[in-house]
């Protein structure tokens, strides 16, 4: 098990070196340079000029990306233009604040998918089945950052029950209940989709598992109903779900993006669409290279786990 | 399992007991931002968003008078200017301290425009400094004695002390850079009537009363500055209470802030210009009736009631009319007349060919650009011109733009906001400021009477003669029309009933030392 997750690893790092590649050369390609974007109207070529050479955007590309890399070895990841402060420093707070995030939304719509799925499969057809059903079709068909926006005006604009924005309250607060209380509506937002998605699946995982020949030996030897679906159904249809969840752990991510920006949560995805559009390129290298080792990690732990839960796999 | 469940639940419900959502503290005013700042070295900055913050941490050694562009002592008591304009001598406030417990001498002043100017300086290399080419024409900044320093410029230069006024130069803790280095930009030092004391990131910047201020203690014990980058989360929060000011509001929301009680809509024109650059070189722009024409065609009051719901005026020329002195009073905007711009066409010979029309997607003093772009279209082949709109992005828009139109284009959108009469035209309409020369004159409008009265306004220090040059620039070059005059943006701002005493500043920064709260 320890060799095939350090191969997983190793694996890892060609993988973000060509990513780093890909996206320096990307940002490169987009037009608009950051010394036009800090100087706006004041753009002029003498002035552009004067401000690539202070930021060392007078050297060739390859060169540029060398220094980084180098720079990268000795874990320095530069120093952003747009924000004047330590690109580390800045992706690690923010990674931070994009991990509680996404890290409640997965724990949410894990939850909350499995169980929606399990319940439409043990009641497949009935009442229940067709209310959840419903509802997780229309989970799934919310785009999210306008369910974010009707959040906000239902609950922080007219009833005034959660804060609108943010992750601390602005004076005071900065203690568990008030985190959890910015908490909530993104990270309700942010799982939505991923919720209806796991469910669906689990709900096809588990009909098919409860037709299976040893389900119906369990409850032929008469054992309890509840035994039967969560100790011999779920664990089996779970197998097959955990990739899934894997993947939605990488779309958590991706959706955090607009969902940061919606409810200003100070995490990366909102930092990343401020860094492009200031064409701050370190920091959007920093952020990207964090995400993806991110995502890369979360799939792995995703087919650990299943390797775990599945002797076939062993 | 269970367990897991319960968990959760159990979570939720701790969430929500504390139903009763805070307001704001008395004495403590929130604003929202737009953004996170760069940075809190102002000589570091070139965003509004950022001055804001920083006028009201740091004074410069002059400030624009409340309610005006005119400049009136701050941190210089008083000040003289040489015979021919070149040299300039500020007596310095005495007892003046920064946050930080320095004081403020002529050696300060000195360090903030020599960090600023000499790319040698010791920490020059705690830039870069962005907009120190507003000071370009300093040649030499010398301290007399403690209290005063003397400016001298290698050529006279009317607008410096305008300049002196702006962000750029506010003046900095000279201990407190030695002492940060690069960090300066975020432990900042000024001597404004508040200091910052705390910096979260992405989340809030804090800062205090100085109760030392030499203008007067503010009756406020703290500012906090929010960032919240998307307008509609800004306005869900100002309405939730989250907020006590909220500036730059969409068009489509002061309505609402308008019909509700609890809250105040203010607005104050400035020195902003919206226009369509025309390309005076080839094409059909490149015969002055066409570009009258257009001026007839495009219906300014129609895109300012409609579009921009009331938050601009219609410009009449090149000049804002925040600039009191300078604007030429007796210029009415051409009326929206479509006979008269087809009469012009016709009479032109334009042959129905087609207009290629750049549009940005947004970006800085752009207003409602995709909006405004397809209501001119429109205005446009109403009177019988074929317009082809390109769209960009704000940065990619810039980079097809100030490189010059032709070959790509026959009018472009554009924006400018500056602190003086003299930048714009300056930079945008001589012919020594064609874009290969490094200027901003992308339609390549020449016209050598212009030239020489802008020249000639540049550097008088007289202000009546400098007002009588640019109203006469302003008469040739409405009827010359190098561009669509469109319009002047109201700066908004929309405050709670609980705050007193905020007004709008002509100049757009937000000052905030005579604001109180209950």
């Amino acid at each position: 098990m320890m060799a095939y997750i350090a191969r997983r690893l190793l694996a890892v790092i060609p993988v973000l070196f060509g990513l780093t590649l890909i996206v320096f050369f990307i940002m490169a390609l987009i037009p608009g340079d950051p010394a036009t974007a800090i100087l706006g109207s004041y753009a002029t070529p003498e002035n552009v000029e004067r401000l690539n050479r202070q930021l060392g955007l007078d050297r060739s590309l390859p060169e540029q990306y060398l220094i980084w890399l180098g720079n990268l070895m000795q874990g320095d990841l530069g120093r952003s233009y747009s924000l004047n402060r330590p690109v580390l420093d800045e992706v690690t707070e923010r990674f931070g604040a994009t991990l509680i995030l996404a890290g409640t939304s997965l724990l949410l719509c894990s939850i909350l998918g499995l169980l929606a799925g399990v319940v439409s499969a043990v009641r497949q057809y009935g009442l229940t089945d067709k209310i959840v059903t419903f509802a997780v079709l229309i989970g799934i068909s919310t785009p999210s950052f306008w369910l974010g926006l009707l959040l906000i005006l239902v609950f922080a604009v007219q009833w005034r029950l959660f804060p609108a924005s943010g992750m601390y309250a602005i004076y005071g607060g900065g203690d568990l209940p008030d985190l959890l209380r910015h908490l909530f509506l993104p990270a309700v937002t942010l799982s939505v989709v991923a919720t209806g998605v796991i469910a669906r699946l689990t709900r096809t995982a588990m009909l098919e598992v409860l037709r299976q020949d040893y389900i119906r030996t369990a409850r032929a030897k008469g054992l309890h109903e509840s035994r039967v679906i969560w100790r011999h159904a779920f664990k089996a249809a779970l197998v097959g779900v955990i990739p899934v969840i894997g993947i939605q752990a990488g779309f958590v991510l991706g959706g955090a993006v607009y969902i940061e920006t919606v409810f200003q949560w100070p995490g990366i995805g909102s930092m990343l669409v401020t860094a492009i559009s200031t064409r701050d390129l370190l920091l959007v290298q920093g952020g990207v290279l964090v995400v993806a080792a991110a995502y890369v990690l979360f799939n792995l732990l995703a087919d650990v786990a299943q390797t775990l839960l599945d002797p076939r796999l062993r | 399992m269970k367990h897991l469940v319960r968990g959760v639940f159990l979570g939720l419900a701790i969430a929500v007991a504390p139903m009763a959502q805070a307001q704001t503290p008395p004495g403590v005013l929130v604003v929202g931002q737009i953004a996170e700042p760069k940075s809190l070295d102002p000589h570091a900055v070139t965003a509004v968003n950022d001055f804001r913050i920083l006028m009201n941490v740091y004074d410069g050694l002059v400030r624009y008078a409340p309610g005006t562009l005119e400049v009136e002592p701050a941190l210089a008591e008083s000040w003289e200017v040489s015979e021919d304009g070149t040299v300039y001598t500020f007596t310095l406030r005495d007892g003046v301290t920064f946050h930080d417990g320095s004081a403020l001498t002529a050696d300060v002043v000195k360090f903030n425009f020599e960090r600023m100017l000499n790319d040698d300086h010791p920490f020059a290399d705690t830039g870069p400094f962005p907009l120190a080419f507003f000071f370009s024409a300093v040649e030499s900044v010398e301290a007399l004695d403690d209290l005063t320093v003397r400016f001298t410029l290698n050529e006279p230069y009317a607008p410096f002390l305008s300049n002196l006024a702006y962000p750029t130069g506010l003046i900095v803790s000279q201990a407190a850079v030695e002492e940060h280095g690069a960090d300066f930009g975020r432990n900042p030092s000024g001597t404004g009537a508040y200091r910052v004391v705390d910096w979260t990131a992405n989340q809030r910047v804090v800062a205090e009363a100085n109760p030392d201020y030499w203008d007067g203690a503010p009756d406020l014990q703290a500012v906090i500055f929010r960032p919240i980058t998307d307008a509609n989360t800004r306005i869900a929060e100002m309405l939730s209470g989250g907020l006590d000011v909220m500036v730059e509001v969409p068009p489509d929301a002061l309505a609402q802030f308008r019909d509700d009680a609890s809250f105040e809509v203010l607005e104050q024109a400035g020195p902003h210009l919206w226009f369509l650059i025309l390309n005076t070189r080839e094409g059909p722009f490149a015969d002055q009736r066409v570009r009258q024409a257009a001026n007839y065609a495009i219906d300014k009051t129609a895109l300012v009631e409609d579009i921009l719901q009331g938050t601009a005026e219609v410009a009449a020329s090149p000049t804002p009319p925040a600039f009191a002195w300078a604007y030429n009073e007796e210029l009415e905007p051409y009326p929206h007349d479509p006979d008269r711009a087809r009469a012009l066409l016709a009479e032109a010979g334009y042959d129905g060919e087609t207009v290629t029309f750049f549009v940005t997607e947004g970006g800085s003093g752009m207003l409602d650009p995709v909006a405004m772009g397809t209501a001119i279209q429109a205005d446009l082949e109403a009177v019988g011109m074929d317009v082809a709109i390109e769209t960009y992005e704000w940065n990619t828009f810039l980079g097809q733009v100030n490189p010059g139109l032709e070959g790509k284009a026959d009018m472009a959108e554009m924006a400018w906001m500056t602190n003086d009469p003299d930048t714009l035209p300056f930079l945008a309409l001589r012919t020594e400021a064609m874009p290969d020369n490094g200027g901003f004159n992308s339609g390549y409008y020449s016209n050598p009477e212009v030239d020489e009265l802008l020249n000639e306004a540049r550097t008088a220090t007289d202000q009546d003669r400098r007002a009588e040059l640019y109203k006469r620039m302003q008469t040739i070059v409405q009827e010359e029309a190098p561009w669509v005059f469109v319009a002047n943006w109201k700066q908004n701002a929309v405050v709670s009933d609980r705050v007193s005493g905020l007004n709008l500043e002509p100049s757009f920064f937000l000052l905030l030392q005579d604001v109180a709260k209950d």
